[in-house]
């Protein structure tokens, strides 16, 4: 029997993991895998808190979370690619065009 | 016997994550890391008896998704230096406390213990009882992602296309 505030305990882990990641690496493929990252920590807290209470329902949005991630990493993926074929860099620090 | 698997799938994951983000250098191995926390992952959810999530996970995640990453990183044929030398130490200090801060706040949402775990019925998390829901009490949703999937798809293609015309 796996304890509930431990699985939340590792998810809080490795959600802090890919904010850190996110934010620190400059590739920016690196920062799409951080967002999944973070994306698999917030699936694992609907897993163990939809076991916690004996309801499908988290189970269920885990599903459209996976659904959304695919989608979000082929929309990225593409923009990636387009991005290097115009400036040859994957680096965020090139394309800061609309930072202020 | 199972809280032992546990936090063997949690140091795996817990390795990986942090293989990914910490490893500057090669890019593919950082996908392989991904790998590795993602079907770590999936041993946690057949733990916590999401059995058809755990499969879809190793299916999707490890199967997929990272395998869409490493393409375009061997695609890209990447050769530059991740960090740069400016500006390095006032974002590792801003990641630093927004990463401590993220997770102060898990660790106050577990400090009240959350009680025993509700009984669960027979077959609980298998195909046959997610299937159910999801195209009873869930069918729009379930509708609305397939929308999703293809304006993801048609947007993917026209974003990696080499010209509009």
């Amino acid at each position: 029997m796996v304890p509930i505030e431990h699985a939340i305990a590792l998810s809080g882990i490795l959600f802090a993991i890919g904010t850190v990641g996110a934010i620190t690496r400059r590739n920016l493929i690196v920062v799409l895998m951080s967002i999944e990252l973070m994306l698999n920590a917030v699936n694992l807290a609907l897993v163990a808190f939809s076991r916690l209470w004996g309801n499908l329902d988290g189970q269920i949005f885990v599903l459209m979370v996976i659904v959304v991630a695919a989608a979000e990493v082929a929309v990225g993926l593409g923009i990636v690619i387009s991005l290097f074929r115009n400036r040859e860099s994957v680096n965020v620090e090139d394309v800061s065009l609309l930072k202020w | 016997m199972s809280l032992l698997f546990f936090y063997i799938f949690a140091a795996i994951a817990i390795a990986g994550a942090l293989g990914m983000v910490l490893n500057t250098r090669n890019t593919v191995a950082s996908a392989l890391s991904l790998v590795l926390t993602m079907v770590a992952l999936g041993g946690v959810y057949v733990l916590l008896e999401a059995y058809l999530i755990g499969a879809l996970q190793i299916l999707v995640y490890a199967g997929a998704i990272v395998v869409l990453f490493l393409f375009v990183v061997m695609l890209l044929n990447l050769r530059q230096p991740d960090f740069s030398p400016q500006r390095q130490r006032v974002t590792k200090i801003a990641a630093a406390v927004i990463g401590v801060l993220v997770l102060l706040q898990f660790l106050q949402l577990i400090h009240g213990a959350f009680g025993a775990p509700a009984a669960i019925p027979e077959g609980f998390g298998g195909y046959r009882q997610v299937g159910t829901a999801l195209f009873t009490d869930y069918v729009l949703a379930f509708e609305a992602t397939s929308l999703l999937l293809l304006a993801a798809m048609v947007g993917a293609v026209i974003l990696a296309k080499r010209k509009i015309d």
